[in-house]
């Protein structure tokens, strides 16, 4: 058999997990809503062939809510992170090369944004929005830029050092054009990995403001709603409605983690070549 | 210093701005929840009147100021849930919270920084590689699955801890044991600092494997300095303090997780004080907690960038 190398096998195996994650996203997004309307006839039972997840106090299978509600949180983490990564970008390149000025007001806006709990500002966010998908979606966006930020201010700041740029400016090149053609081509690495690596975030974010009531309304099969619930009836013993969809959750986020950082091995060349 | 103590004020006006805006936003009706909750036919004479007594007719930065200039003097409003002083409310609930992220900072750092030396001393070793497992692992569960989880398996399951509450249902207030209060509280600090310590141990690991790795390290074991020794007398030296510069740095996170536990758990501290205030729209309590919360993360943040100065010599003679 001929063999494998290292970088293959990670680049392999990144696919093969980003097809398994896109293929959860379309099966829970294709569950049509009758799958996930209730019995009362079959409610409260434990997991079996039929409804591996068991089913709710109404009778809901919630193999098919968590699948569908972990479509939900994804949709809204993957658009709060978009959000969010650009936000990152256009900020970490505006403190690098703006003026001190500029500089010290971005700095002094991630410190604001840092020194809010993240919970705390997303239910203000949320309260301020009317609760509802809108007020996640923003509370989750503005949340989440200020790491990435503060990353991409070092890089820009590291790489305007750099010689070849240096000559660029003395050849007369403009700053806009320095911009396009030798800083973001060293940003487009940094910004993919720092999105997916804020993917599974946004989403552990979500769930647990959803959990905690604000955000979706208690109709939606979104996965922090589903535990909302199961905590409910924790003491009757319906411990499948609890455990499953939060072990299914964590395994999805272990997954985005693990492709984010496959990516970051592959894309960064400091380890491309192990 | 001064510039320090400038900067904190700033952010602290900023979040008191950007919160009041925020909530003026909303378009939750706040005086028709307080009717709501008054439990009451209110008539549309008297809502006006209590319309006229919150101002709610008034411009937004007319009522910002006077509430500005009522929380100078101390006065944060009265809540319309407890239908108490936001003060009085807050002050209660953060000794609850105090007591509760207390214990769970204390128990992270300690788990995490044991655990972190021991992941650097045996670097690539299995003990480090399944710790490191566990670290990432961990770092990837909701705190409010992990509190669920252990209110499955140590309160139903098992039935040693109680389900929630920091005192035993039908015991009055004041007849509350010491011991009972930190009966209840074992499960909720525990769940919080299982979420906290793994940054703490990652952090740590990596200190001291740089540490390890350094000449003078090489130069001791030439000398004939056991592991121990090393570990003792070069290694907690120089990551001891980081450590503790990180846990300081990292109340905000801290924060958030209790909010999170103290769910869970039906903990009465200010994490679920603001969840029901957003949820039940009481907005001077959100108001409140939400500035005293940016306070508590200035504190942390104060004392983590002082001890940087008081541990790395470089950094303290750029400040002199």
């Amino acid at each position: 058999m001929k063999k494998i190398n290292h970088r293959t096998r990670i680049v392999i195996l990144t696919v093969m997990m980003t097809v398994l994650l896109v293929a959860v996203y379309a099966l829970g997004a294709m569950i049509p809503d009758r799958a996930v309307a209730g019995s009362f006839l079959n409610a409260s039972k434990p997991p079996s062939w039929e409804h591996p997840f068991g089913t709710d106090a109404l009778g809901r299978d919630l193999l098919m809510r968590t699948l569908k509600g972990l479509a939900v949180s994804m949709t809204i983490g993957l658009c709060a992170s978009l959000i969010s990564a650009g936000i990152a970008v256009l900020v970490g390149i505006g403190a690098a090369i703006g003026s001190s000025h500029v500089d010290g007001v971005i700095n002094w806006l991630i410190d604001l944004v840092m020194g809010v709990p993240h919970t705390v500002l997303v239910i203000l966010i949320s309260f301020a929005m009317g609760r509802g998908l809108k007020g996640l979606l923003i509370g989750i966006a503005a949340t989440h830029w200020c790491s990435l930020a503060r990353l991409i201010r070092g890089e820009v700041l590291q790489l305007r050092s750099q010689q070849y740029v240096a000559i660029s400016r003395k050849l007369g090149k403009s700053g806009g054009w320095i911009l396009v053609h030798h800083l973001l081509p060293h940003l487009i690495p940094q910004f993919f990995v720092g999105l997916i690596l804020m993917f599974p975030h946004a989403i552990l974010h979500e769930a647990s403001v959803s959990f905690l009531g604000f955000g979706l309304s208690p109709e939606e099969p979104a996965i922090g709603i589903i535990l909302s619930e199961s905590m409910r009836y924790l003491s009757t013993g319906m411990w499948w409605s609890a455990v499953l969809p939060g072990l299914t959750l964590v395994l999805l986020v272990l997954l985005m983690d693990q492709i984010g950082e496959y990516l970051r091995k592959i894309l960064d060349p400091y380890t491309a070549q192990e | 210093m001064i510039k320090a103590c400038i900067r904190v004020l700033s952010l602290l006006f900023a979040v008191s701005v950007i919160s009041f805006l925020l909530v003026s936003a909303s378009p939750i009706d706040p005086v028709q929840q307080y009717i709501n909750g008054l439990g009451t036919a209110v008539s549309p004479q008297q809502r006006a009147e209590i319309e006229d007594y919150w101002g709610v007719n008034e411009p937004p930065i007319q009522r910002y100021f006077s509430w500005l200039g009522e929380l100078l003097h101390g006065n944060l409003g009265e809540s319309a849930i407890y239908r108490r002083p936001v003060g009085e409310i807050i002050g209660e609930r953060f000794v609850n919270s105090l007591a509760l992220m207390f214990c769970a900072w204390v128990l992270a750092g300690v788990i995490g920084f044991s655990l972190g030396c021991v992941m650097g001393m045996f670097q690539d070793k299995w003990a480090d590689r399944i710790l490191k497992k566990i670290c990432y692992i961990l770092s990837s569960v909701p705190t409010f699955w992990l509190g669920l989880m252990f209110l499955l398996v140590f309160s139903v399951w098992l039935k040693w801890f109680p389900i929630g509450f920091s005192s035993p249902i039908g015991v009055l207030d004041e007849d509350v044991t010491f011991g009972q209060k930190l009966y209840h509280l074992i499960l909720p600090a525990f769940t919080l600092s299982l979420m906290s310590f793994a940054n703490i141990a990652l952090h740590t690991r990596q200190k001291l494997v740089d540490v390890l790795h350094s000449e003078y390290v090489l130069f001791a074991r030439a000398r004939g300095e056991g592991r121990r020794t090393i570990l003792l007398r070069h290694g907690l030296r120089n990551i001891l303090f980081p450590a503790l510069t990180l846990q300081f740095a990292s109340f905000a996170e801290l924060f958030g997780g209790s909010v999170m536990a103290e769910n869970v758990f039906s903990y009465p501290g200010l994490g679920s004080a603001v969840a029901a205030a957003g949820l039940n729209s009481d907005v001077p309590l959100l108001l409140g907690v939400t500035l005293f919360s940016a306070l508590f993360v200035c504190v942390g943040n104060m004392i983590a960038n002082l001890l940087y100065g008081v541990v790395d010599p470089q950094v303290r003679e750029v400040v002199e």
